[in-house]
């Protein structure tokens, strides 16, 4: 199928459209768009799904599958705060379980689930690449090093004290 | 001023006027701000340090230079005075000021912020004198103290793009190749396939059009040194790139890196653009007739992207699942056309092999494989960080004479080398010199570089189910031996930490785990049984524990443990029983504190919060 350029009056959502301009509509593009979309929505609402299907003249499964086989990729809206707990192996032997199960139970939600009043999604990551000071939490994109269950219980409540957000 | 670098005497004014422009400042402060800088506050410090700058009207003479990861992530963040040499560690934004006006400006050295050697207790100045950078050979790292990852100039003033000149003007591709085999360079994002010999096979491949990729999607947990060379110093790599490319014939390149690491993202997206901006990249580089051109795409966090083939079919905007090989990339790879991918760490010993010689690299490492290798040394090590080392040190060098040994009072157990594709290593292996072939020798893989010691306190029957964990979610799902196989091997495992094993589960792991070996398509399934059956060889009593006798010797397999308070230890102040986040400690003031077993969830907060130490786990 020869590519299509995308529909950019098909959305309805200026905000989408904006989103999907500087894209030529070729498949290749779907993951950078995928991202792109969960850069400014925070997630992927099923609308901008069935915009990047017809932006690029796929069938909409193929963009579902893509969409869930990555890990990086989310369905649902997150929390205000996002507290995502780093269990590579450095941190694994350092006790990070102990810290997720803390803040699970702080929470009252699983890792990848949402506290009902939309505050706080908790989420893991493979490995976050700072082995050297784990146990690491990241709380809205600031890092925190050598994390134990009673610190990890301190962060929830005091989110917002920012050191540095790392922002690619 | 950002003049564009048409020849190699524009490259060599370039450098002339960079290092001219650097001498009017007597004084360089330099502070580490990799993500484990950042992490420790090395953002504020950088902030209060030109602040103080400033207020002290030393903003002619004082250099402030935010630089990549010094490698001894422990101690950040580092700051550097230079000329003075000396090192400060664990540096606060409120010691800027007396940095400046005591070190700095009347040469006092402040003792307090000194590092101090462990083993000898004695305060240390300078960081070639730290024991855990005196043992190594910081070919790669080494850069990464002195270059601002966001100044194509820094790295211009350290010699770079000497050696693309080098190759596209004195050099042809077939010379290339020539010096990268000489250099008996493998593969550093684990496989370990000499890389000349991948540039050869590419370079053969008959098409109009080659790419080159760069793999910077580090998925091995515990394994940063691809990272920290791409934030730290991010020209090293597209330079190697693009000398790659010439040498292959590829005037395209894509640099594949996870989203996981944003200020890596950030800091090789603006070395591409003033790459570009200044002519190293883009068409006719250097007046040679050679153009190549590099773009960035972000992974989106799949384990599998770090396989060859998986990486091109993500880059294709498709599901990262891995295909048959033959055809390799380097006949078919990216849209078709022949493609040669290696990783960061592999691209970035490129420019150094090109400068100083195959032989002279060859030298440095072993008969089978030279240069250095970077590893990240991390866990229960009392020294944790980058360390990088010739291939062929021992295992003992690496942990003890570097790391320091095991942090606290713990005994050295096993190293895990290799990440989820490599195994654990037992105490009595550790003269190992580590290398490619004897790692693989001993069950395990040197892999991409992750190195994580553990101590008595960890469980390998946990850490097996760990890698298990972590398999069962990144396979693909391609191979029915994969997707299935590392599912019911965790289950095996979850369940003999449950204490619900039977002593038959041991041969059903090492049978099931050889058909997941035998028949899966790529890396991944091939090398997912690694962590299994290398604890199981050098730990089974450790299994047998658990199975026979019910029992986790390391304390970790919450089903079968206990925690209990030691009556002759504990002081009865209650801090325990305010921390328990279940209730389940009891008792008064001044009184010997009880644990409720059935309430307990084993979360070990009270052991953290108890001061002498009396609750203990059996």
């Amino acid at each position: 199928m020869k590519n299509k350029k995308p529909k950019r009056n098909g959305s309805g959502d200026p905000r989408l459209d904006k989103v999907l301009k500087p894209y030529k509509g070729e498949p290749r593009e779907m993951i950078s768009m995928l991202q792109d979309i969960q850069d400014e929505y925070g997630f992927l609402p099923e609308d901008a799904l069935r915009q990047v299907a017809v932006a690029l003249g796929v069938p909409l499964p193929d963009v579902f599958g893509v969409a869930t086989f990555y890990r990086m990729f989310r369905l649902n809206a997150p929390g205000r705060h996002t507290i995502t707990a780093c269990v590579g192996t450095a941190c694994h032997v350092r006790g990070v379980p102990r810290v997720v199960d803390e803040l699970s139970r702080t929470l009252g939600v699983e890792p990848g689930q949402t506290t009902p009043d939309g505050e706080y999604s908790l989420e893991t990551v493979a490995c976050l690449g700072c082995c050297a000071i784990g146990p690491v939490v990241v709380m809205d994109g600031v890092y925190h090093g050598q994390v134990n269950p009673q610190t990890a219980r301190k962060l929830v409540k005091t989110p917002a004290k920012a050191k540095e957000v790392v922002k690619s | 001023m950002t003049a564009t670098i048409k020849k190699l005497k524009d490259l060599t004014r370039e450098k002339e006027r960079i290092a001219k422009a650097r001498e009017a400042y007597p004084f360089c402060i330099t502070i580490s701000s990799g993500t484990c800088g950042l992490a420790k506050g090395s953002g504020e410090l950088v902030k209060a340090m030109q602040a103080a700058v400033k207020g002290l009207g030393l903003s002619k003479k004082v250099l402030v230079k935010s630089t990549g990861c010094h490698g001894f992530c422990d101690i950040e963040p580092v700051v550097h005075v230079a000329p003075q040499g000396i090192l400060y560690q664990k540096v606060a934004p409120e010691n800027a000021k007396e940095i400046l006006s005591e070190t700095v400006l009347r040469n006092n050295v402040l003792d307090k912020l000194l590092y101090t050697d462990p083993r000898s207790g004695q305060k240390v100045r300078y960081a070639q004198e730290i024991p855990f950078y005196k043992a190594q050979r910081r070919l790669l790292t080494k850069a990464n103290d002195l270059v601002d990852p966001e100044s194509i100039d820094d790295y211009i003033a350290i010699g770079g793009y000497r050696a693309l000149a080098k190759a596209l003007l004195e050099m042809n591709p077939e010379k290339v190749i020539d010096e990268a085999k000489k250099s008996r360079l493998r593969g550093r994002g684990g496989a370990g396939f000499p890389t000349g010999f991948k540039w050869e096979f590419c370079r053969r491949a008959k098409s109009d059009v080659k790419y080159v990729i760069c793999n910077a999607d580090e998925g091995d947990p515990g394994a940063y040194m691809d990272r920290s060379l791409l934030e730290g110093n991010p020209h090293s790599a597209l330079e190697g790139m693009a000398i790659g490319a010439f040498a292959i014939g590829a005037r395209e390149g894509i640099i594949y890196v996870r989203h996981e690491y944003p200020l890596a993202v950030r800091n090789i997206r603006q070395a591409v653009a003033q790459a570009k901006r200044r002519g190293l990249l883009g068409k006719n580089i250097f007046g040679s007739g050679f153009s190549f051109d590099v773009h960035i795409e972000r992974g989106a966090g799949a384990f599998v992207c770090g396989e060859e083939t998986a990486l091109i079919n993500s880059v294709q905007g498709l599901r990262g699942e891995p295909k048959q090989r033959p055809p390799f990339p380097a006949v078919r790879g990216l849209w078709g056309k022949p493609t040669n991918i290696n990783n960061v760490e592999t691209w970035a010993s490129v420019p150094i092999i090109i400068n100083k010689g195959g032989d002279w690299f060859a030298r440095i490492g072993t008969e089978a494989s030279g240069g250095t290798k970077i590893f990240s040394l991390v866990g229960k090590c009392a020294h944790t960080g980058l360390v990088e080392v010739p291939i062929g040190t021992s295992l003992r060098e690496i942990i003890y004479n570097i790391g320091g040994g095991i942090k606290g009072e713990g005994d050295f157990k096993a190293v895990q080398t290799g990440g989820p594709s490599g195994g654990c290593l037992p105490r009595h292996l550790i003269d190992l010199p580590v290398d490619y072939d004897t790692l693989a020798k001993a069950g395990s893989i040197m892999g991409s570089g992750g190195m994580i010691v553990m101590d008595d306190s960890t469980c390998m029957v946990d850490v097996a189910k760990y890698f298990l964990n972590f398999l069962r979610n990144e396979s693909c799902g391609k191979c029915l031996s994969c997707r299935e196989g590392t599912q019911r091997l965790y289950e095996i495992v979850e369940r003999i930490c449950e204490g619900n094993g039977k002593e038959e589960d041991l041969d059903l792991l090492e049978e099931l785990a050889q058909v997941v070996k035998d028949s899966s398509l790529c890396g991944l399934g091939q090398t997912a049984p690694n962590p299994v059956l290398s604890t199981l060889r050098y730990f089974r009593r450790e299994y047998e524990a658990h199975i026979k006798d019910k029992r986790c010797p390391a304390g970790v397999c919450k089903s079968l443990i206990q925690y209990v308070i030691d009556g002759e230890k504990c002081i009865g102040c209650t801090l325990c029983m305010k921390q328990c986040p279940v209730n389940a400690i009891t008792g008064e003031l001044k009184k010997v504190h009880k644990v409720d077993s059935d309430k307990c969830i084993r979360c070990g907060v009270c052991v953290e919060s108890c001061k002498p130490k009396a609750i203990f786990v059996v």
